[in-house]
């Protein structure tokens, strides 16, 4: 925009002075930071002074082994669910947006089915399969099976929680990444058509790092909802975070302080992937100026936009 | 005289019950620079997508450099091509489009050598140094590493056209390249293409700028409702139109 640069310089010798206005008074605002400044120190006061919150005892088992086994626990099943969700999400999304209707139906009967039952319900199931599928053979089809396991013992609470997990998580991924490439301009694909570009080559060099851009933040909300949302496996016994401290507590009967501990260590997981989650956006934010912007200080505190 | 670079005969081309095509048939011989002209929904655009395979064909023939576009002939029928086959064609032939479609998150540079590095396996570097001349014939050499949203319209448009270039392209379509365009910056992009058209470049040009097509262009095909209307050299179907609807759209435009 050369017309700008010119203008300004022009104007930059004799700048006219700032208006220098008195502000309105508003009262409104006075009250409103009175009250929350009142509720925010009594909530301070009451959880500071509250004995029952024993501190002391959060503080004990905030570093414990069985805690920190845990933590360990939920990140390993986060990352892998979300790994199995996100490669899950393009092939349903692809096969979403196929032209053959019995592939993109088949899309489309699998996220109804995960998306439409509760999660707990479907890693009760899982935990179950193998009173459904006592045998599970890996072979052609209605003919002969080359390996046969037995479902009980392949089936371990880590495999049957990203099983569970991953697989729900993919019917929502799908839409996710269905909507990002959908936002992607049709013009984009022509280029690259015209260019002698094949359709995967395409897909991976140009339709996706655009529909990334899309496809970052609800990932990143995902990602937050998956981490939490291990807790679920807690009912069938697997040693998540939740269920470490529900261990702990059943014999010590220090329910609340260990509540607390697995709520610190969630939340200091979940602050973890917000950082994550700036970095990754704005990597796939290359070339669109606006977005490139947003500072993770705005971010933080709430003037990003 | 030689097999010509684009022959079209008898093209149609329907979108569901609307006839766009209705039976075109020209030559564009190598080297020519060919404008297309008439108004909007006459078609013009639906012919180029045509000749790049972006769109299929419903009748006649198509052919660019004496091969059949999209399909193979063989034992008197027609058999439709893999995909990677049209692909080969369309490398060979470069497309302009009004809205430049660059790739957003691709510096001028990575937009220029994408293509040559991974559909024609070209090295890296090679191709670098080639995207870098091109740019510089575009007069673009310091925007290399902008992307798109830093460039003007008229510089993202030059900068598609010198991807286009990059495939190194027997045929070039342009498909109304300066309309998206602030009028001043039309003259770079046309400047560009003049230059192309010097160096003997096969055009064909879908344009509303009636001074390049009276300048540069070797012929002038003017098309109304799908149909050839009239053809020949500029100086003739620009200056005195034989056809009532060339004269009533050129008295509109001029």
């Amino acid at each position: 925009m050369p017309s700008s640069e010119a203008t300004e310089s022009a104007e930059r010798p004799e700048r006219p002075e700032d208006i220098k206005a008195v502000p309105v008074r508003r009262p409104g605002r006075w009250i409103a930071a009175a009250i929350v400044a009142v509720v925010a120190v009594a909530i301070v006061h009451s959880v500071a002074t509250n004995p029952r919150f024993r501190w002391g005892i959060v503080g004990h088992y905030l570093f414990d082994s069985r805690i920190l086994h845990g933590v360990q626990i939920t990140l390993e099943l986060t990352v892998v669910a979300m790994v199995i969700g996100i490669a899950g999400g393009v092939g349903l999304a692809v096969m979403r947006l196929s032209p053959n209707p019995l592939v993109s139906g088949a899309s489309w009967l699998y996220i109804w089915f995960f998306r439409g039952t509760p999660l707990l319900v479907q890693v009760l199931f899982w935990n179950f399969i193998g009173a459904l599928y006592p045998r599970i053979d890996l072979g052609i089809p209605f003919g002969p099976a080359f390996i046969h396991a037995n479902a009980n013992s392949l089936l371990k609470p880590f495999i049957v929680s990203i099983l569970a997990l991953g697989l729900n998580e993919a019917a929502y991924m799908s839409e996710i990444v269905r909507a990002g490439f959908i936002s992607v301009d049709a013009g984009q694909t022509e280029a690259a058509a015209s260019l002698g570009m094949g359709r995967l080559l395409t897909l991976r060099r140009i339709v996706l790092p655009q529909a990334m851009r899309v496809i970052i933040p609800p990932t990143g909300n995902e990602t937050i909802s998956m981490l939490k949302n291990t807790s679920l496996v807690s009912v069938i016994a697997y040693t998540e975070l939740l269920y470490s401290v529900q261990l702990i507590y059943s014999v010590s009967y220090q329910t609340i302080p260990l509540l607390i501990v697995a709520s610190i260590w969630y939340l200091a997981m979940t602050s973890l992937l917000y950082v994550g989650q700036y970095f990754i956006e704005r990597h796939y934010g290359r070339g669109f100026s606006r977005s490139q912007k947003v500072s993770m200080q705005s971010r933080w505190l709430g003037f990003g936009r | 005289m030689t097999d010509p670079m684009v022959k079209a005969e008898a093209v149609h081309k329907r979108f569901g019950r609307l006839e766009v095509l209705k039976g075109i048939t020209l030559d564009v011989q190598s080297g020519e620079v060919m404008c297309l002209l008439g108004p909007s929904g006459s078609g013009k655009s639906t012919l180029l997508r045509c000749i790049n395979h972006l769109e299929k064909i419903n009748s006649g023939r198509l052919t660019v450099d004496g091969e059949l576009i999209g399909y193979r002939e063989a034992g008197g029928k027609l058999h439709e091509m893999p995909e990677s086959a049209v692909a080969r064609q369309r490398a060979q032939i470069g497309i302009v489009f009004q809205q430049f479609n660059l790739f957003p998150h691709m510096t001028a540079l990575e937009n220029v050598i994408e293509a040559p590095t991974r559909v024609l396996k070209v090295g890296r570097a090679e191709a670098r140094e080639r995207g870098r001349e091109l740019l510089a014939q575009m007069e673009l050499v310091d925007k290399a590493d902008a992307y798109p949203a830093q460039l003007s319209g008229g510089q993202q448009q030059r900068v598609a056209i010198a991807r286009a270039l990059a495939m190194r392209p027997k045929l070039m379509l342009f498909d109304e390249p300066t309309s998206a365009l602030d009028p001043e910056l039309v003259g770079d992009v046309l400047g560009a293409m003049r230059k192309l058209a010097r160096e003997g470049m096969t055009m064909i040009v879908v344009t509303h700028e009636m001074g390049f097509a009276r300048e540069v262009a070797d012929s002038v095909v003017f098309m109304d409702a799908g149909v050839v209307v009239e053809s020949g050299k500029p100086s003739q179907v620009l200056s005195s139109p034989r056809h009532q609807r060339t004269q009533a759209f050129l008295s509109k435009v001029l």
